[in-house]
């Protein structure tokens, strides 16, 4: 991906015996293995349940970053879309909400939204009955500022109402897989506006455009307490599957992780189905020679918006089932860190563009993640006994949180090692070279 | 009167404010766009660490201030700076020199500066905590209060002490800059690399000097704007998240890889801000009389709410690339 010329190893023969694939999983089996001698079952199952969920995100990330070289820093906003949903679908029913008049307040107001809107595009469109450019996008701006302000105030009015009364919306009560694909659905609606916006420039603006729709979308689940509880937090989300008090705690998350599992498989299956039809080729030779793709008459802006939603479905539906696992909504837990930048090593890491990489990636970034703060700790430990022993010291008392930024250096660390060494990632994508 | 004072103290003083903040960070990250042709994202974790630097300095020396008589702050900020630049030139040399060496696409270096950031914020945060700090140790932040000489006017013009400093330390910062762009060798050079790095390569520039001495500079300049933004609030480790945005939106405005461009986007972004979140309602209050009675104005006639002050630099952004990719002043397209 890095340097278009493929090197000699990326053009030897395929029919070789995966070595490379072999020693890597083997390391990885070992490492897991060490994980559950360590850590217990009960975790280590857990630990395995998010990663597979982040296994997720990778994969849409990869589709992204691998298959079309677009860059999104902003992984974080569309996990939070999915987790909302998956929150909103599955929640019981607020009767508090739904019993009195409030519901059709609401509506009231997102109806004269929708009029609004209708009115401004309306006056924009005035210069069709003879309106002077000028003057109609004065009336234009006008009336949007004002009819905004007035929507803006009824809404808050209404919201401050429900928020008084009912505490906050609730959900639908429906089984929480439709949250997923209703999340699927909504941040591949809000990856189609960004793509359109920004796949046409350098691919610097689709990062920092991505990374800014990713704070609005945490800023707006975060202080909209009518709709999410805001930093209240919305607890429990019912699962899927039986939970811990009917199974108990390995049991649950083992039947959890089965679930999981099978949807990775099923996107790995379309995947490299997809990856090995026409589609695909067609996808890689728009990124390695975008010039010559269009010269043979491919429409490269709308491919390349096709994989950006894609990639942004499969964040949605991975940001679901993590918030479903957890069982906790909590808006301010959606960190840039965690969320973005740990899906970006993964990918990287793994080897962007190649499923199985990533696959890999993501596991093993995740215990990387999840096993740093206790190394940092105990290594933190050791330096204080130390420098009680030798220098009579006195140690900070935050120690423990303070540990915890271990990871964030470890994993910035991580990314650049990479970069720096292994520019394809530990598992590359094997570049076919037809004819 | 009163009106208009609430005004002047909410929106002008508090929009400079933001405004210069942002104009000195933006202008950072134009020049490392111009000369090394990637968005660099640790730009706003390099403004956080020089803060942090001054922080620790004053930590170290509390009464060096009293002597001259600005706060402590202050004075430890040259020594900041350098401190910053040469962190700046470090990075450079650690990270960004060995990708530029292997060709990468600038997108790569994104990503490489994305690795800087986490890594920089966990150092910060592993050696500073995760809480806000004040950078007056010793001494007390200092409050003036202009009356005005009208009779309406019953409340005064508030400015505190360290935004007349940031006032002061921006048009130095902006006029030595220009001088050093237009006048000296060095900032000829660097126009030259920024406007055909080919050309100037071939004409006798030595590249790598101009990369320093840009890293320099931002780096020095990061560590202005984030002293003087943690002198008007508090220092915090996570600082980095709310300036990105803001100033990358104004390096945009502004057009990429122009200087005054960043100047102004810095003030348009830090102005549209304040006016976002400035409550209408109170100009309003003087005129309500001349309303219809049906009319009733809310008391919180705010376009977003403070918290969602995010908002407001990434609509900007969005506006931009729509209307106009290359930004108010021409810059180039990223």
């Amino acid at each position: 991906m890095n340097n278009p010329t493929p090197t000699p190893t990326e053009t030897t023969p395929q029919s070789r015996f995966p070595v490379r694939e072999v020693v890597l999983f083997g390391a990885l089996l070992v490492a897991v293995l060490g994980v559950y001698m360590a850590m217990g079952t009960a975790y280590s199952t857990r630990m395995l349940v998010e990663a597979a969920c982040y296994a997720i995100l990778a994969l849409g990330l990869t589709i992204q970053w691998g298959y079309a070289g677009q860059f999104n820093a902003g992984v974080m906003g569309f996990v939070a879309i999915g987790g909302f949903s998956a929150m909103f679908f599955s929640v019981p029913v607020n009767d508090a909400f739904w019993g009195t008049e409030l519901p059709g307040e609401l509506g009231r107001v997102l109806l004269y939204a929708v009029a609004s809107i209708a009115l401004v595009v309306g006056a924009t469109r005035l210069d069709r009955l003879g309106v002077p450019k000028k003057l109609r996008t004065v009336i234009a701006v006008i009336l949007g500022v004002v009819l905004y302000l007035v929507v803006i105030s009824m809404l808050r009015a209404v919201t401050s109402e429900i928020q008084s009364r009912a505490g906050f919306v609730g959900g639908l009560g429906l089984p929480a897989w439709t949250g997923w694909i209703v999340g699927g659905a909504l941040a591949g609606g809000i990856g189609y506006y960004i793509g359109r916006i920004c796949l046409g420039l350098r691919s610097d603006y689709l990062a920092i455009a991505t990374l800014g729709i990713a704070e609005i979308i945490k800023a707006f689940l975060k202080n909209s307490d009518w709709l999410t509880r805001g930093t209240a937090t919305v607890s429990p989300l019912p699962w899927p599957t039986p939970g811990p008090s009917e199974l108990g705690f390995t049991l649950a998350r083992a039947v959890y992780l089965s679930v999981t599992a099978a949807m990775i498989a099923v996107i790995f299956f379309l995947l490299h189905r997809a990856y090995h039809a026409p589609w695909g080729r067609m996808i890689r030779a728009i990124r390695d020679n975008e010039v010559s793709a269009a010269a043979m008459g491919k429409d490269i802006n709308k491919r390349r918006l096709e994989i950006f939603v894609l990639g942004c479905i499969l964040m949605g539906v991975g940001g679901g089932a993590l918030a479903s696992f957890n069982s906790l909504f909590d808006p301010q837990g959606y960190l840039p860190l965690n969320h973005t930048f740990l899906v970006l090593v993964m990918v990287i890491l793994g080897g962007p563009g190649n499923n199985l990489g990533t696959i890999f990636g993501a596991v093993a970034v995740y215990i990387i993640w999840l096993m740093s703060e206790p190394l940092a700790l105990f290594l933190m430990n050791l330096a204080v006994m130390f420098g009680e022993g030798v220098f009579g010291w006195d140690p900070p008392g935050n120690l423990s949180s303070r540990a915890l930024q271990a990871r964030v250096l470890v994993i910035g660390l991580l990314i650049t090692l990479v970069l720096r060494f292994a520019p394809q990632g530990l598992l590359p994508e094997k570049v076919k070279h037809h004819g | 009167m009163n009106e208009l004072v609430f005004f002047i103290n909410n929106v002008v003083i508090a929009g400079s404010v933001t405004g210069s903040i942002y104009a000195i960070g933006a202008i950072g990250v134009t020049l490392v766009f111009s000369i090394m042709r990637f968005a660099h994202f640790a730009h706003a974790d390099m403004m956080t660490f020089g803060a942090f630097m001054v922080l620790l300095l004053t930590m170290a020396f509390p009464g060096a201030g009293a002597v001259v008589g600005l706060p402590t702050a202050v004075v430890m900020l040259p020594l900041a700076m350098a401190l910053t630049a040469l962190l700046a030139v470090g990075i450079d040399k650690a990270f960004y020199k060995p990708l530029r060496a292997h060709g990468v696409k600038p997108i790569v270096l994104v990503i490489g500066s994305l690795g800087v950031t986490l890594m920089l914020q966990g150092l910060i945060r592993l050696f500073a905590g995760t809480s806000a700090q004040s950078l007056y140790i010793a001494e007390r932040k200092e409050i003036y209060r202009l009356e005005l000489p009208f009779e309406l006017a019953t409340r005064p013009i508030i400015v505190t002490e360290p935004q007349i400093i940031l006032f002061i330390l921006t048009i130095a910062s902006v006029v030595g800059l220009h001088i050093f762009l237009n006048r000296s060798r060095l900032g000829k050079a660097m126009r030259a690399m920024s406007d055909n790095p080919d050309l100037a390569r071939a004409s006798g520039i030595n590249t790598n000097t101009i990369v320093a001495v840009t890293w320099v500079i931002a780096g020095g300049l990061a560590a202005i704007a984030g002293t003087l933004l943690s002198l008007d609030v508090t220092f915090k480790p996570d600082l980095s998240f709310f300036l990105l945005l803001p100033i990358f939106a104004a390096a945009i405005v502004g057009g990429v890889g122009h200087p005054y461009g960043a100047i102004a986007g810095g003030f348009v972004v830090g102005f549209a801000e304040t006016l976002a979140v400035f409550n209408w309602s109170v100009m309003l209050r003087p005129i309500a009389h001349l309303f219809p009675e049906w009319i009733e104005i809310p008391r919180n006639l705010a376009f977003v709410g403070t918290e969602y002050k995010i908002v407001v630099p990434f609509f900007i952004l969005v506006a931009i690339l729509v209307w106009r990719p290359t930004g108010i002043f021409k810059g180039k397209v990223i």
